[in-house]
Parts: C-alpha cells; structure tokens; sequence
C-alpha cells in the first residue's frame, strides 16, 4: 500500500519539477510569435503616429502629437470616427434584438432545418469581401432588382440609387453589416440558450408562465451574460471592418460611409502617409480596449451563472 | 381539463408552429436572397441582365454557361484559388504547431502567472487587422515578403494563434490531470500521454482550429489588400473583388459566380462541423 502510493508521488514530483521548465518552453513560440509581430508592429504604429514618416521618405523624425492635431482638424477624419461609432452602434442594436429571437427560433425543431441553417449562416460564413460583391449588384444603380421590385409596385419611378446618395449609402452599409454579423450573434447566444437546464422551464411551467413571461423573466435574463459577449464580439467585428464600405462605397459619397479602418487606410497606405494613417488607426484603440474590458467581464459573469 | 380548454390549448400550439415556420421562412429570405441574385446572375445572358425591364428573377433569355467558362479560363479566379489553399493549409499548420502547445502549458500545466498570460493572449486578439496593418506593412517589406502570399502566411498566424490558445486551453484544461498521470505511470512518456489521452478529448478544439484559421485565410481582406497587389499572389478575397474589373466595367456574372463557388464549400465545411464549432467555442469560452 505505502509503496504504491510513494511510486505514484514520485513521478508527480519528478513531473512538477520539470513542469517549471516544460511550461514556459511550450509557451515560448507563441509569446515569440506574438511579439514579432504584434507587440512590435503595435509600437511600431505609436512611433509612426509621432513621426513624420511616409512610403516615399522612411526616415524617421519625431514631430511630437503634430499627426494627432493634423487629423483632429481634418472634417474628414472627424466624419470617420463619427461614422465608426454610430454605425457600429446602431448595427449592434438591430443585431441584438433580431439574433436573439433568430437564435430562439433556431433552438425550436421544424422540418428542414439542415438546409434552414445552412442558408441562414451563409451570410457569416461568407468571406466578407464577397458578399459585399453580392450586394454590391443587388444595390447597383441601374439594375437592383429591389428598385425593379418597388418599380414593379409601383412604389418609385427610375431608381434609389442606394450607394449613389449619402443616405441611402448609410443605411446599406448598417443593413450589411447587420445581414452578415446576425448568425454569428445567434449561434453564440443559441450557446447559451442550450446550456439553460431544462429544469427551470419545468419550473416555470409548474408556476404557470405562458410563453411571454418564460420569455423575459427567464430566457432572457439567464442569457444576458453571453448576449453580452455575442454583441460586444460582433462590435469588434463591425468597428474594426473596412471591407463592406471599402466594396460597397469606398467611403463615399462624400465620405458618408467613410471609417476609420478605410480612412487609415487611404491616408496610411494608398496615399502613403503612414504617420499620418497609423494616428487615424490608433484612435480605434480606446474604443476597441474599452469593449475589451467589458467582454471580459461579461464571461467572468458567465463562468459564475 | 375541460374540452374547451384542450381546444384553446391545441390552437395556441397550432398558432405557434405557423408563427415559427413564418419566422423561419424570413430569416431564410433575408439571408438567402442576395445568393439566389448571385446564382440567377451568374448564368444571365449580356442582353438579358442589362434590360431594365427584364424581370430580374427569371432568365429571359435562354441561361449561359458564357461567364462561368470565362471566370475560369480568362481570369485569374483559378490562381486565387490556389493561392488561398496554400495560405490556409500553411496558415492551419503554423497555428496548430504553435498553439497546441501554448494551450497545453496554459491548460494543463502549473505555470507562474498563467492566468495572466491568457488574458493578455485574449487582449491580443481583440487588436484588430486595421490598428496594426500600416506599421505591419514596412516589417513585411523588410522581411522581403511585399507582394507575395507568403506574408499573408506570416501574419495571419497572429490573429490565429491567441483564438485557438484560448480555445484549445478550455479544452486542456476541461480534462482531468489523474488520466494523463495515470498514463504515465504506466509507463508512456509526457509526450505519448498527450497524444494517446490528451489530444483525442480535445479533437473537437483541433477542428474548430482548422475550421476557423482555413475561413480565416480565405476572408481576411485589410492585410491581404494592404500587403498584396500582384494579381499572381492574391488570395480570392481581395482577388475577386479587385481584378474581375475592367476600368469601371463589372464582370458581373463572373463575380457572382465566384462568390458563390467560394462561398458553398466553406458554407458547408461550417455545418458539418457547426455543432463542434459551437462546442470548441463555448467550452473555450467558459472553461477559458
């Protein structure tokens, strides 16, 4: 008995031992990885945003917070940030409200549903860059077959011209970005639906809750945290894109869609100034650490609930 | 319960089931129509798709396999194609080798500042493409890897990596220490524990991995727009939207052709394994 049990502890110590070493070795690639290129490059764009540097003129001179204040004056950068925020706002608050009930529907069993999913989750699935090709023909100026629809009903004369006039431009890159981050947004909180034990349901029937009260006194309050971490991903997603309106509009008309990813990247990398482009990109950073803090949180209250 | 009750009840069930089907009917609109615009498009006919007044949604003229033919013999569509494929099979290997074992250590062994080291892997995921791609692109040139697809190979790692640790580390973590031990006690090495009770408990992390850093390849677009501007070395998604163009003349039909040719396999690789995708993700999530 006694010897047994010193034969097994000694290989757990002889393990614990060497563990000391084994776990930082096994880290290493990674930590070396991402500091190569993310640390550094992260740096790197805080230099840049102090210097004067451009494509044509790499050498490097600090010029203090003179890129900063450039930016700040500059309308365009402005309208950027302003769109950034507000899009990325009002797209989440479409997304919340209908992948939450997409993903109520999606737990429920009816006929067909391989295929349902498969067409459901295709807008996510999608490479971004191409589906904004899809709607870019279904928005086209002349040809849309929504306008040739609204025509047909009778509803307009001519065309809307969805990507010509600063509105509409508007609403098509929200409506995009709303299409594409929906499933992704529904399979996360179809997650959470998932692990609610069937119990509480029982329970609530028990008590005589119909189907609204279920609804909000229950699903809904137990699958805050994850509707939590489902938004705050897909704002990420959203703030961080420069595909849709780079597709679908390059910024324009008028700068209406432009960004700050597709700002930075006019600035930074098409117009060469990449000191200018890196302070356009980090203003992204504060809104982007702040969503960060709260996804954590929202999973730290998930491991608890 | 009184007859008149069952009655009410059976209503509200059959009154139910309507409103789910209605619901799933629009859903299913609302995603799948821009495709169908696509699928109907890609085999339209010159005179048909540009009659104004042509219905959209039905081939007034006979279909043509014209632009299909054309997308793949006179376009470089086949090129991005390969090219992807050889990123992500490259892209899936460098993550696998390098975060397997950084979930591992993190999972399963005792490391100083562990907790530490994993949140600060998850802030470096939450560092988007668009904060990092203009100081990333003289590093890349440096490297001597401007214009080609082996910096896409370089650099997407970075975003794969801390995705699949913390992923991965979820899982690690999910299995108890005693079956690895007791392995080894009966005499298989670190090594072959690990791939012998490890790793098969774990598969369904390995295949949100691949899953997720072959999509990723094949989607990303900032890096591949900032870093890649030679038609022979673009991937398809910045090949397709920026070559199948002539001055300010659409290829219609072959975009839409090539969207969706793209766009079905990854589709379908993502349901096969949606269920372990989900799981991969949620255990990651709560046991990360």
């Amino acid at each position: 008995m006694s010897s047994s049990e010193a034969a097994a502890r000694r290989p757990k110590r002889y393990l614990m031992e060497r563990e000391g070493v084994l776990a930082p070795l096994l880290l290493a690639p990674s930590i070396i990885y991402i500091f190569a290129l993310v640390a550094i490059p992260f740096f790197l764009a805080i230099a840049y945003s102090l210097s004067d540097v451009t494509i044509g003129d790499p050498s490097f001179d600090f010029v203090g917070l003179e890129n900063f204040r450039q930016v700040l004056e500059d309308p365009v950068f402005r309208r950027s940030l302003r769109n950034s925020v507000v899009m990325t706002f009002v797209t989440m608050l479409l997304v919340v409200v209908i992948s939450k009930i997409l993903a109520l529907v999606l737990t429920k069993d009816f006929r067909g549903k391989w295929v349902v999913r498969f067409l459901i989750l295709l807008p996510w699935t999608t490479p971004v860059s191409l589906a904004a090709i899809a709607w870019l023909w279904m928005l086209d100026s002349l040809f849309s077959p929504i306008d040739w629809t609204l025509r047909r009903f009778g509803l307009i004369q001519g065309s809307l011209n969805w990507l010509g006039n600063p509105d509409l431009a508007v609403v098509s890159v929200v409506a995009v970005q709303v299409w594409r981050v929906v499933p992704l947004a529904a399979v996360i909180i179809m997650a959470g639906l998932v692990a609610i034990p069937s119990e509480i349901y029982d329970a609530a029937r028990m008590d005589g809750a119909g189907f609204w009260r279920t609804l909000f006194q229950v699903t809904i309050p137990l699958t805050l945290p994850v509707t939590a971490v489902a938004v705050l991903f897909g704002a990420v997603v959203v703030f961080a894109d420069m595909s849709v309106p780079y597709v679908l509009t390059r910024g324009g008309p008028i700068d209406a869609t432009q960004v700050l990813p597709t700002w930075a990247f006019f600035r930074g990398i098409q117009g060469g100034d990449l000191a200018q482009g890196a302070a356009i990109a980090l203003f992204a950073l504060p809104v982007l650490a702040a969503m960060a803090v709260a996804i954590l949180r929202s999973v730290r209250k998930m491991d608890i609930g | 319960m009184s007859a008149q009750a069952r009655a009410q009840a059976k209503r509200r069930r059959v009154g139910g089931r309507i409103a789910l089907y209605v619901l799933v009917l629009v859903f299913t609109a609302q995603a799948a129509i821009p495709f169908a615009w696509s699928l109907i498009t890609s085999f339209k006919a010159n005179p048909d798709l540009y009659t104004r007044d042509n219905n959209p949604f039905l081939y007034n003229d006979p279909p043509t396999l014209e632009h299909v033919n054309l997308l793949f013999g006179q376009t470089a569509f086949g090129t991005f194609v390969t090219n992807t494929l050889v990123v992500a099979l490259c892209v899936v290997a460098i993550t696998l080798l390098v975060a397997v074992p950084a979930a591992y250590s993190l999972g399963r062994l005792t490391l100083r500042r562990g907790g530490a080291v994993a949140i600060a892997i998850f802030f470096v995921y939450l560092i988007p493409p668009s904060l990092l791609f203009i100081s990333l692109s003289p590093v890349v040139a440096n490297l001597g890897l401007q214009d080609s697809r082996w910096s896409l190979v370089v650099v997407y790692p970075t975003i794969t990596i801390p995705v699949s640790a913390w992923l991965l580390t979820g899982f690690f973590k999910s299995i108890p220490k005693d079956i690895e031990e007791q392995a080894m006690i009966d005499g298989c090495s670190r090594m072959g524990a690990f791939f012998r009770m490890v790793l098969p408990v774990a598969f369904p992390g390995l295949i949100a991995v691949v899953v997720f850093a072959s999509t990723l390849s094949a989607s990303e677009f900032i890096y591949a727009l900032a870093f890649v501007s030679q038609t022979s070395q673009k991937t398809v998604s910045v090949g397709v939207p920026t070559e199948l163009v002539r001055g300010d003349v659409f290829f219609w039909q072959a975009l839409q052709a090539a969207t969706l040719i793209v766009a079905i396999p990854i589709a379908l690789v993502f349901n096969v394994f949606l269920k372990r995708f989900i799981a991969g993700f949620t255990m990651g999530a709560v046991k990360g």
